[in-house]
Order: C-alpha cells, then structure tokens, then sequence
C-alpha cells in the first residue's frame, strides 16, 4: 500500500504509553495461559516419558513435578485451563455475534478471573 | 510483526521544561511529545506549565494556550474544535481520543500527551496517516450500484436507515485503529477497527449492490482476521460508536453466506 516511512521518521510509542484495559489485558491473558499451559502439557508428556524409560529417570521427574515449585506450576496452571476454557467461551459467545459491548465484556473479564478463581479452589478443595 | 521496543531513532529523551507561568496559582502540568524533523535529534518530551484559572477546560484549549502563549514551535492538528472533523486525535494520558472534547477534569495527575501510537510522526503530535487512509479507500467507501440510476434518490426505508446508525458518525479520526494492539502488529495487511467499520457501513446499506464483492474482498487471513476482539477501538472511540460490534457483524456474515 502506500508509502508511509518516508525520510527518517520515528514510530510513536504504543504499548509502553497505552493505557491497560480490562477489556485488552482479559484478551491477552488467554493467549498467556494457552502459551503457558502448553508449557504445562510438555512437563506432563516428560513425566510420562521418564514413566516409560526407568524407575530412576521416574524418580528424579516425579521428585520435581511434586517438589513446591513443581505444585505452584501446577496450581497456576489449573487456575490458567479454567480461565482459557471460560476466555474460549467468551469468544464462542462473541462469534456468535452476541456481548460485544464494553460494559459486558468487561463484565464478563471480570467474571473471568473471578470464576477460574472460584473453580480453581474448587478443585484444589477436592484433589 | 510484534516489536514491544521503539526503534533506536524514536527512544523519547527527556526534553526541555518551559518556565512556569508568573503569578499564576492554579498550575497544571503537561508533558508532550516532540519531535522536529529537522534537526537530526530523537523524539523528546517538554514539560509546560499553564495557568488553569486562565484557560479553557478541554485538553485542546490547553495546547492552544502553549501554543500561543509559551512555545509557538509545539505543532498539532486542530479544526472544528467541537468532536465532528476528527483533526485533533491524540493520545491523551494514556487513551486515545479528540483533544477539542476531553475535558482535563477526567485526568488525575499531569497531563501526557503522544501522537496516535505506533504511527510514524511527521511533527511533534501530527501522526502520518497516508495508510490509514489508503486503506480506507480500499473498502469501496461509496454506494456501488448495477442497476439504473433513479431519476431522483436511492429510495431507503426508515428500518434500513436505521441499520447505518453507529456507522455514519464516524469521523476517521484513527483513534481506534491507533489504540488496537493487532493494527500495531500488523497494521501494513489489517485494515483495522476504522476501515472496517465503514466496511460494514456499506455492506449494510440496503441501497448498496457489491455486498458479495466486499465480503469477498475481506475474505483474507489478514485484513478482517487480525481482529481479536480486543475491544481497545470500541472503549476509546471518541464518538462513542462500536467497531468491534461492526467487525463481528462482518465475521458472521462470512460464516452465513458460507451455508
């Protein structure tokens, strides 16, 4: 298209001087926790495998993903598959051609966090 | 592509503070971007002080103010100074909207103000919008027709006029297109929350006959897909209009005529 970076002009700052949305961070952070718990999956699929070569190889795997920081990558990953789950919904909803509306979308961020909160200690409650 | 660091030429320095007005007791702040092509110099920011008890209340009264009074040199569009020409968008402490109808009581703390964001800057708040407006013309913003011109007007019924409201108040001001994170990233093949409102302006218009054609046209991984409904458009629009609505409208057109 047309040719917009004539001579040496600067960009002007975008994400460092926008301000955040509740609408724009909602958004961002289901692709966050999809990155993440992709992550997750790997750790799990590594277990697995190490299940399948050697008791030791187990053991040393096993050791790590049920140490305290092998939990607190589980737990924030069990709030994160709730809070993708219920952002895919949102936009389910949204392709349908429904809520796209500031005030409930925000509504609904807020019911986001909220409820992968609420399900999340649900869980934790009944493991 | 996404590049979260400004290029080396557009890292803000700190610029110069403008003395302080005399005698003046109810003093506010400004910070503002500058950048004068003509010196060779990175973009700076300049801190004002303006006397409040002796100005007007909107954002753009102020830089009228600066302008005449303090540093005749600080440039910016402005025109109707009423909300309906669209000249005077900006980035005002951290949204996007018109200066000439945000009033400076809804600011807490100084007031910052930045071009449009992720725009090249042609001077100090003035963005380049040469793309953003070729890509408007990309659209088709004008009623195509095959049918045999009336001897008078293209007749519409009040229901199908009623299907443009939200759509024609648009001024092109670029505040939305400016505030989407994917029209930052991709903004060379997107088309953004903008040119895709007034997509959809046409597209709904019951007197217009390429409906097929301009769906067509945005049938494409990038121009109308990119939207991921983000919604930064729809909260900072100045005029209140929604194009994330007008965006989804298009998305689920592409789907039903697919059936």
């Amino acid at each position: 298209m047309a040719d917009v970076n004539r001579g040496n002009r600067p960009l002007s700052p975008h994400l460092m001087i926008y301000r955040p949305q509740l609408t724009s961070i909602s958004s961002i952070m289901v692709r966050i926790t999809g990155i993440a718990l992709l992550g997750t999956a790997f750790l799990i699929v590594w277990w697995f495998i190490a299940a399948a070569t050697s008791p030791e190889y187990f053991a040393v795997v096993n050791g790590l993903l049920t140490s305290w920081f092998g939990d607190l990558i589980m737990a924030l990953s069990t709030w994160a598959i709730f809070y993708h789950i219920l952002g895919r919904i949102r936009h389910v909803i949204w392709d349908l051609g429904y809520a796209i509306e500031i005030e409930t979308a925000e509504k609904m961020a807020i019911g986001m966090f909220a409820l992968a909160t609420i399900l999340a200690l649900i869980t934790f409650v009944a493991v | 592509m996404v590049q979260f660091n400004l290029p080396k030429n557009s890292r803000i320095m700190t610029g110069k503070t403008w003395p302080k007005p005399d005698g003046a007791k109810n003093v506010r702040k400004f910070q503002i971007y500058r950048w004068n092509p003509d010196d060779g110099k990175n973009p700076q920011a300049d801190t004002y002080f303006v006397d409040m008890d002796k100005c007007g209340p909107m954002v753009l009264d102020a830089l009228i103010k600066i302008k005449n009074e303090i540093d005749p040199t600080l440039t910016f569009r402005r025109s109707c100074r009423e909300g309906i020409c669209g000249s005077c968008a900006m980035n005002i402490d951290g949204i996007n909207t018109l200066a000439c109808i945000y009033g400076m009581d809804e600011i807490k703390g100084d007031v910052k103000i930045y071009p449009l964001p992720h725009m090249p800057v042609v001077k100090d708040l003035i963005p380049d919008l040469t793309h953003f407006y070729a890509q408007h013309a990309s659209i088709m913003p004008w009623l195509e027709t095959a049918t045999n011109r009336p001897q008078k007007e293209w007749r519409q019924s009040i229901e199908d006029r009623k299907k443009l409201d939200g759509l024609y108040e648009c001024v092109m001001c670029a505040s939305c297109s400016t505030s989407c994170p994917s029209y930052w990233w991709n903004g060379d093949k997107y088309l953004g929350p903008a040119a895709l409102l007034h997509a959809y302006r046409w597209i709904i218009d019951s007197r217009d006959e390429a409906t097929g054609e301009r769906l067509d046209q945005l049938e494409d991984p990038f121009k109308l897909y990119r939207c991921h409904t983000i919604m930064n458009c729809t909260k900072t629009c100045p005029k209140g209009l929604n194009p994330a609505k007008a965006i989804g409208e298009i998305k689920k057109m592409m789907v039903e005529r697919a059936h």
